[in-house]
């Protein structure tokens, strides 16, 4: 059900293929952090913060009956507008702080963390 | 649904003017009336209207949001189709409408190209402006290109009708992380200019999307810079401020500034806090009607308080 073809215009498709297999090849030294997935619901970003590792793909996904988008308030990711059940997924290389909003309803604010990757200095 | 913040006016301010005598909400419109810029009464809709038809009518609608098909109303082509009935019914022909944004579900143009046949079908002029909505896409071109022709930045303008100065602004673009609506300095200077070669008699109304007064800023309603935009309004003795956006019916009048939202003509939202989000709201399908009913708003010369009636489709209507 992934919409990556629709909005995934960023390699994150690729990544994400490129994730799984590095995952399965190299499981048991979990050089990857687990991909996450962010809710969009009543208006809210769910979680609304998180730390991943870098190398971390995020999902959102729109719960909601009404558009909403993900943007990065240093525009560093920036999805379409997402319709009610559409996903949005960015990898996380740069390790940093990432606040990020709505910008059909900016008071819809949330943020995450990027932490280096284990072995990453 | 409709909740009425009631603010008691100075003593010598809009009523001295005689401002707003009456205007009639529909819940699909709001019916004005303005005679040599002096509002007239027009009575209720549906009334027999003897009136002498003079001066300014004009409607407001709302919210269509054409393409939205979930649970809260899968038929918004059909409850605009019903408002735009209701605004042919009308016993006095309104001058033309204006439409307070979200014209559009997604922006998209089938949905743009549906919303406008349906309303041609009233064969009135219409003044938009866009709702957060309509400008979805990059550089908002779609709103611009089709509704926007002439007027400035995102689709800012303002135009005269028997004495009236009309002001339609955009406060939903460039939204900053974090806040409300936004007009932004470009659009304030430009206002700031307009309004400059009006006298303050000059009746002014002003129309925007998003409400131009704090209405529950937890979930975004209202416009960061609003405050500005109405120290420019101060100096005029009549000023109107028409919104969409909250698909509900609210009023407040403040010193010469008398606000008001309207109704949706596609689905309700909760009161302010009353849901965990804003956003459409499901109610039986029996009920749906009975939120986007007759509302009347009416003022009245000597009285302090503007008295509101709503009336929906199905049910009695009462005074708030």
């Amino acid at each position: 059900m992934t919409t990556c073809r629709k909005f995934g215009s960023r390699p994150s498709a690729v990544l994400v293929g490129a994730a799984a297999i590095l995952i399965s090849l190299a499981l048991a030294t979990r050089v990857l952090a687990a991909d996450l997935e962010v809710k969009i619901e009543n208006f809210t970003f769910n979680p609304q913060k998180i730390t991943v590792k870098a190398g971390t793909t995020v999902t959102w996904i729109n719960a909601d009956d009404i558009p909403h988008t993900v943007v990065a308030t240093t525009k560093d990711f920036k999805s379409k507008v997402l319709d009610t059940n559409d996903k949005f997924s960015f990898t996380f290389t740069t390790p940093g702080s990432y606040e990020y909003f709505c910008s059909l309803h900016p008071h819809m604010k949330a943020s995450i963390v990027v932490e280096a990757a284990i072995g990453q200095s | 649904l409709t909740t009425t913040s009631k603010y008691e006016r100075d003593g010598d301010g809009v009523s001295r003017r005689k401002v707003l005598e009456c205007m009639t909400w529909t819940g699909t419109g709001l019916l004005w009336t303005l005679t040599g810029g002096v509002p007239r009464s027009l009575g209720l809709i549906g009334e027999a209207v003897a009136a002498d038809t003079t001066g300014l009518t004009f409607l407001q609608i709302s919210d269509s949001h054409i393409g939205f098909d979930k649970a809260a109303n899968p038929h918004t082509s059909a409850t605009l189709e019903e408002a735009i009935a209701k605004v042919k019914s009308l016993p006095i022909k309104p001058s033309f409408m204006i439409h307070t944004g979200d014209i559009s579900h997604l922006s998209k143009v089938a949905e743009f190209d549906e919303a406008d046949k349906i309303i041609s079908l009233a064969r009135l002029d219409v003044h938009y402006v866009p709702g957060e909505h309509d400008v979805i896409d990059e550089q908002h071109k779609l709103y611009v290109e089709r509704y926007g022709k002439g007027a400035k930045g995102a689709g800012w303008y303002s135009f005269d009708a028997n004495g009236v100065h009309f002001i339609g602004l955009v406060n939903v673009v460039d939204l900053k992380a974090g806040g409300m609506g936004n007009l932004g300095a470009a659009q304030l200077e430009w206002l700031e200019a307009d309004l400059k070669s009006r006298t303050a008699s000059t009746p002014i109304v002003v129309f925007a999307h998003i409400p131009l007064w704090a209405v529950y800023p937890t979930w975004g309603w209202g416009t960061e810079d609003s405050v500005r935009a109405l120290e420019l309004l101060r100096g005029f003795g009549s000023v109107t401020v028409l919104n969409g956006h909250i698909h509900q019916i609210m009023q407040k009048v403040e010193g010469n500034v008398t606000f008001h939202t309207a109704n949706s003509t596609a689905f309700p939202q909760p009161a302010p806090g009353s849901a965990p989000s804003p956003g459409p709201l499901k109610v039986a399908d029996d009920k749906l009607r009975t939120l986007l009913g007759i509302t009347d708003v009416t003022f009245k010369p000597g009285q302090k308080r503007l008295a509101v009636i709503d009336r929906p489709l199905q049910g009695e209507g009462k005074a708030s």
